[in-house]
């Protein structure tokens, strides 16, 4: 194997375990700061629209920033983006089951109750 | 013909060292493999992943159905009030998103604790896990102050199916702040005394999936409950 061959492998290597490194432990601590500022933001814009007339549009903007924090969290907060998926998948199955739970007691409540 | 036989003979056993050697190159790399996670604390499992972990995502999935349920109840009730006393009139949303700004950034904190005790630094997992309990220690004052509020206004427990659905939801997330504070601090305790045993850093992480949770659930309730109107 020539010097050029193995550089070329080293490099790989190292390119892969670069990648394992930054999936097994994440980001920085400065992209966690990044984070928390915007979900700041985030949360100021929800208070601040609870303020404003908007019409049609409150809900749909109150509903989806408060999808954008909560995936945030657990995304990045909690690893989920960056951890073996079945972690993330146990949580999801959790909280289909909770908006079922939901959206059976509201269709109980408007079909069988009214 | 007996070169023939001596050829193919040659490549039989060519072919069997090769197998040999990758087997061994194989058993190799896993042997590393199984090094590397030991290094990072896990127990060889038959998945492969720590079953500390996995049981504390199995719990927090169910913990969505306790919450899911809670905050249904919330929605369906929220407008069976009694008299004047409604959320449009206790309501004092400044106050509560001062509280949700010191719960978010808990959460800050608490994942630089997480990413400190990744890099083995104890001084530094200590001092963000002690500010993510002061912090939570903060939100958990202003529930207090809050629910005093409401009751000196006329908003007893039992007053109403609005009242009962919103003290026993915010309640149960404050009782899991609560909790919460008790484990970081434990946590803190145990580091600074050495007694945690195994992975530290996944102890660690254990707590602030935990505490990540609480506050995703309030950023639920935040929304539903306070900022949507009635």
């Amino acid at each position: 194997m020539t010097d050029t061959t193995i550089e070329h492998v080293d490099t790989a290597d190292q390119s892969a375990h670069d990648d394992d490194h930054e999936a097994h432990h994440g980001p920085t601590d400065a992209f966690f700061i990044k984070t928390a500022i915007v979900l700041a933001v985030i949360t100021g814009l929800e208070v601040a629209a609870s303020y404003v007339e908007l019409g049609a549009l409150f809900l749909p903007i109150l509903i989806g920033l408060m999808l954008i924090k909560f995936f945030a969290v657990v995304l990045i907060f909690m690893h989920v983006k960056y951890d073996t998926k079945i972690f993330g998948q146990l949580f999801y199955i959790g909280l289909g089951l909770a908006v079922g739970v939901y959206v059976v007691m509201l269709l109980c409540f408007q079909f069988f109750l009214k | 013909m007996s070169d023939v036989v001596k050829e193919t003979a040659q490549d039989a056993v060519d072919i069997v060292e090769d197998h040999a050697a990758d087997v061994h190159e194989h058993d190799v790399h896993a042997g590393d493999d199984h090094a590397a996670h030991d290094d990072h604390g896990g127990h060889h499992t038959s998945l492969g992943l720590s079953n500390t972990k996995l049981a504390m995502w199995l719990f927090l999935g169910s913990e969505c159905l306790l919450f899911g349920g809670l905050i249904s109840t919330y929605m369906l009730y929220r407008n069976r009030t009694s008299g004047d006393v409604g959320p449009d009139q206790l309501w004092d949303i400044p106050f509560t998103s001062a509280s949700s700004f010191v719960l978010l950034m808990s959460s800050l904190t608490m994942v630089l604790a997480v990413s400190a005790a990744g890099r083995k630094d104890d001084r530094n997992t200590k001092l963000w896990m002690g500010t993510t309990a002061a912090l939570g220690g903060l939100f958990l004052a202003g529930q207090v102050y809050e629910f005093t509020t409401f009751y000196r206004e006329g908003l007893g427990y039992t007053d109403s199916l609005f009242a009962s659905s919103f003290y026993t939801l915010t309640g149960f997330h404050g009782a899991h702040v609560a909790i919460g504070i008790i484990m970081l601090l434990a946590t803190v305790g145990m580091l600074a005394k050495g007694k945690i045993s195994g992975d530290r850093a996944e102890t660690v992480e254990m707590v602030g999936l935990y505490w990540h949770f609480v506050d995703i659930v309030w950023i639920l309730i935040f929304t539903l409950v306070y900022l949507i109107p009635a």
